[in-house]
């Protein structure tokens, strides 16, 4: 018999900022993001003068934090969040989007924001899918990945290709940080987290935009179960969507 | 000594906006309202203002609803295919109960249609044009004074009801210049936001708001406890502002046997003609709905009362005049003179006092 003890895992404190569960199908990650975030703004003491804006899907559970929130428009989010922090400049201000949201109908909001280097951070959840509507093809669906929408497999003559938005957001001049982490293991957690305090810095700095991907599960439209998701993350869209860090700048000209 | 000015009508709705005392304009470029976003980049930064140029007219309007969210003035202006971009926006900010401003500078249309005065979007405007049945007050100035102090009006209301409210201008009133009271209007206190997002701990009530446009599905604050309650409310406010908001002006009215019904530029042309028509002894006044939305339904059946006759003069092929009908309710002759009376067949063609006195010949 093992008498060994357990060992103690330090656990962040959340009691602030989590008061109430975020809604989740089982084995979801967006409240995973959800805990890092909050995690970081009780940290980084943010939690009192923050103003998030949540997108429209899945990702909106996040609102669930005990923070002051808005949810606007499917895809708006990176408008209102400049609105609030021109005309709010000492609060904290971040969007949380899904993948559709942020780069598919909410394209031309997110690259807005970019191109002028609004000093928010925006944190894109990348599940491969439209969560909320039942698992129809995004523009981060993998190569051949069956979805409601794409049935016989994403196909590029009429599905195109995945998108790299951690990437792309490393292009644009008023961007300071740019990632994309995973949720994996607990080693991906601690390092995700690390991606997005990064991000939330270079506004606290008043540096520029920060931008962190995190590539998150969906069992339930993935038709997997949780552990079998995370074995697809690792072996599929990780080789697509390689993690680490992007663009990390102390100062923009 | 009164402050008079010559101002051109686009400048109008900024120096009524300042007057108002707007925090943050959003907006993108389009023809005939170019003047008024040059205006506020021009204005803004030197007041330590916000003034961003949004990436569309869908970014302007979410920009909106940011900062209504966060208790500030803000407005934006645009014309009519920048009006239609705006539309769920327009839709989330009323379902969310956010107070703005939105300035539309009719263009001809539909699609891209002209780029000149025009007044083509009676429609969408009065009708609202996103989804889910919301309303929003619509004020038609027909002067540069009269848009910069409906810019006033239009910032005290949105306040009042925390409802979006439109000031409905034209490619004539935005380019014409006229002498202008610069003066700011006392409506009283701003009422107090305490609805707004600012930081947790800066809440009075120590307590989060979440503010969202879905309040059947999430928790209070900000929610009710489901969706017919939440509709309930809603219509209720709807109501208050379709008493209590009806705004017009009567011109010769009295005795007139035939009343014509305009806004806009197209009124102070109506009134032209009545002018030369009275010289002639022909008993013929004025409508003019000050207010779009609500429309003064109730000022035109008692006219029909009376044994008037109509005579609708629009600058489009017929739109306010379904207001007209309505009002009437069949009970009294509604005659109809829109655009195709223009004096020419080009975008700058104008429906004219001597075209309107022809009309009024023909009728009486």
């Amino acid at each position: 018999m093992n008498t060994k003890p357990a060992k103690r895992v330090k656990v962040a404190a959340t009691k602030r900022t989590m008061v109430m569960p975020m809604p989740g199908c089982p084995g979801c990650q967006y409240p995973t993001v959800g805990r890092i975030i909050a995690e970081l703004l009780e940290e980084l003491n943010l939690d009192g003068k923050t103003i998030e804006v949540v997108g429209i899907g899945c990702n909106s559970g996040v609102a669930m934090l005990n923070i002051d929130a808005i949810q606007g428009s499917h895809g708006g989010a990176p408008d209102t969040a400049t609105a609030i922090k021109r005309l709010s400049p000492d609060s904290f201000v971040y969007t949380v989007q899904g993948d559709g949201d942020c780069i598919a109908i909410g394209a031309g909001s997110f690259i807005g924001a970019l191109t002028r280097g609004e000093m928010i951070t925006i944190i894109m959840c990348n599940n491969a899918n439209y969560g909320t509507t039942g698992g129809q093809m995004a523009p981060t669906t993998l190569m051949g990945q069956i979805t409601t929408t794409s049935p016989e497999g994403r196909g590029a003559a009429t599905g195109g290709y995945p998108v790299h938005v951690a990437e792309l957001a490393a292009t644009f001049k008023g961007v300071a940080y740019s990632a994309r982490g995973a949720l994996t293991s607990s080693a991906d957690y601690q390092r995700t987290k690390k991606y997005i305090k990064a991000a939330f810095k270079k506004q606290i700095d008043r540096i520029g935009l920060g931008f962190v991907e995190v590539i998150s599960a969906c069992p339930a439209n993935w038709h997997m179960s949780p552990v079998e998701s995370l074995k697809w993350i690792r072996e599929k869209m990780v080789p697509e969507f390689p993690l680490g860090e992007f663009k990390n700048v102390d100062h923009i000209d | 000594m009164i402050d008079r000015v010559l101002v051109q009508g686009n400048e109008a709705v900024g120096w009524g906006a300042l007057n108002a005392g707007c925090d943050g304009f959003f907006g993108y470029p389009i023809t005939p309202q170019n003047e008024i976003t040059e205006f506020f980049a021009r204005e803004m930064p030197q007041r330590g203002k916000v003034f961003v140029q949004s990436q569309s007219e869908t970014g302007a309007i979410m920009m909106l609803f940011g900062g209504a969210a966060a208790g500030f003035r803000v407005m934006t202006s645009t014309s009519g295919p920048g009006w239609g971009l705006m539309q769920e926006g327009m839709s989330h900010m009323a379902a969310a109960e956010l107070p703005c401003v939105i300035v539309l500078v009719q263009r001809g249309g539909p699609g891209q249609g002209s780029v000149r005065h025009a007044q083509m979007d009676y429609m969408c405007v009065t009708r609202t044009g996103g989804a889910g049945g919301y309303k929003n007050i619509v004020l038609a100035p027909a002067s540069v004074q009269e848009i910069h102090d409906s810019m006033q009006l239009a910032f005290c209301l949105a306040d009042k009801y925390c409802n979006p409210v439109v000031v409905l201008s034209d490619g004539v009133l935005g380019l014409i210049a006229e002498t202008v009271e610069m003066k700011a209007i006392d409506f009283g206190p701003v009422p107090e936001r305490v609805w707004t997002v600012k930081g947790r701990d800066r809440q009075k009530s120590g307590i989060r708001q979440f503010i969202h446009t879905y309040p059947s599905g999430a928790p209070p604050p900000g929610g009710y406890p489901d969706y017919v309650p939440w509709l309930e409310h809603m219509g209720q406010k709807y109501d208050k502002m379709a008493e209590s908001e009806v705004r017009y002006e009567t011109y010769q009215s009295e005795d007139a046997d035939l009343l014509l019904v305009a806004y806009g530029y197209v009124s102070r042309v109506c009134k032209e003609a009545i002018n030369m028509a009275r010289a002639e002894g022909r008993r013929v006044g004025l409508i003019r709905p000050i207010a779009l939305w609500p429309f003064p339904y109730k000022v035109l059946r008692d006219k029909v009362d009376r044994g008037c006759s109509f005579l609708v003069v629009e600058d489009s092929l017929g739109q306010m005049v379904e207001d007209v009908r309505v009002a009437v309710q069949g009970k009294a002759e509604v005659h109809f003179l829109g655009l195709l009376a223009r004096h020419l067949p080009t975008q700058g063609g104008m429906i004219l006092p001597n075209r309107v006195l022809d009309e009024i010949r023909r009728l009486l």
